[in-house]
């Protein structure tokens, strides 16, 4: 059934992000300019959109919050952020739109691939050497969040708040923000 | 707007992650040249690997990697077929040079797609290296990450648009215009 899902999700996840254009690494490098905001604004309203669907769902009950992966607060998620923006700059690829990308028919986003195992080997290579060091000093107790999500695992700044109460006002501003960015600027 | 009820099916059932089926695939390949990487025990998943990376969280992606049929590789496999899908069904077709750069590529740094892909290889060797250390990419950490208000997915958006923004500003803004 897992299965099943994946295969179907997946095409999903990967039509819709070619119809955003998110695959298209001229509206990427375009979004990184400051000169073309429309896949900001999608992505945004997305993030908003889905968000408060995800904790309006959640108060309710009618999604198990066992699904939820907060994922740990580290040194190493600013840098390795940062190692990642400069490469998302040059190419105009993430992972997942370079994969939809490649498979949309672009030459480059395969080579992106092919740089992309070879960067995550050396990664797997080098991880024993670096597993101890401080880039992997935890900020604010590790998997850390806003509202409140799972309290068995997580840790969150409100937890004595309904989580919809901090995370709803969150994902209604995300979804404003695209409302109030103008669209294009004149190159 | 279309693709945003579709993003939203996806992150409501399970958040997912793309970078790491790199490791994974990277895995399957480095498997089929040694015997000893990954073997069998009791660990919780089963597997455990003489590589420590694959080897972290009790063997979850050594387990990964000795069983592809999993939901985050199948998943990230079928977007590869929704890409091509996509682009089966729409007019705009990606020919001619578009294939191997887009226009803000050439037209600061000509058409030359050995150079094109002499670059892109970089940046996709820094793409996934940088996820790796975060432990997460873009789908992961700010879009499922921000989503469900993660502190990590506020800090890789930072890490990440504060070089990204610069680079791509350098880079493309051309002394012409």
């Amino acid at each position: 059934m897992d299965i099943i899902l994946a295969i179907i999700l997946g095409l999903s996840f990967g039509i819709a992000l070619d119809k955003a254009q998110a695959s298209n690494p001229q509206k990427i490098i375009g979004m990184l300019r400051l000169k073309d905001f429309h896949l900001m604004k999608v992505i945004l309203f997305a993030i908003g959109f889905s968000s408060l669907l995800l904790f309006v769902f959640l108060s309710f009950n009618v999604i198990d919050a066992g699904h939820l992966n907060v994922k740990s607060s580290f040194i190493g998620v600013i840098i390795g952020g940062g190692i990642l923006g400069i490469g998302f700059a040059i190419s105009g690829y993430c992972p997942g739109t370079g994969v939809v990308a490649a498979g949309r028919g672009r030459k480059d986003a395969l080579v992106f691939i092919l740089g992309g195992l070879i960067g995550a080997f050396v990664y797997m290579l080098i991880f024993g050497f670096i597993k101890d060091s401080a880039l992997f000093n935890t900020i604010a107790g590790g998997a850390f969040s806003l509202a409140e999500t799972n309290p068995e695992k997580y840790l969150s700044l409100a937890g004595n708040l309904p989580a919809l109460v901090i995370a709803g006002p969150i994902a209604i501003v995300f979804m404003l923000i695209p409302f109030l960015l103008p669209d294009k600027k004149a190159v | 707007m279309l693709g945003v009820v579709f993003l939203a099916a996806v992150w409501l059932i399970k958040p997912i992650g793309v970078s790491t089926q790199f490791v994974i695939l990277d895995g399957i390949v480095w498997n089929l040249f040694s015997k000893d990487l990954i073997t069998k025990n009791d660990a919780p998943q089963d597997y455990s690997s003489s590589n420590v990376y694959l080897n972290k969280s009790g063997g979850k992606y050594a387990s990964n990697v000795k069983n592809p049929l999993n939901y985050g590789f199948l998943f990230v496999l079928s977007m590869f077929l929704g890409g091509y899908i996509s682009g089966r069904f729409s007019k705009k077709k990606i020919i001619g040079n578009d294939r191997f750069y887009p226009k803000v590529w050439s037209s600061r740094f000509g058409s030359s797609a050995l150079k094109r892909n002499f670059y892109v290889f970089f940046a996709g060797f820094a793409v996934l290296f940088g996820a790796r250390l975060a432990g997460g990419c873009t789908s992961g950490h700010m879009m499922s990450g921000m989503m469900q208000t993660s502190l990590s997915g506020y800090l890789f958006a930072a890490g990440a648009f504060a070089t990204a923004i610069p680079v791509a500003i350098l880079m493309f803004n051309s002394k012409k215009q």
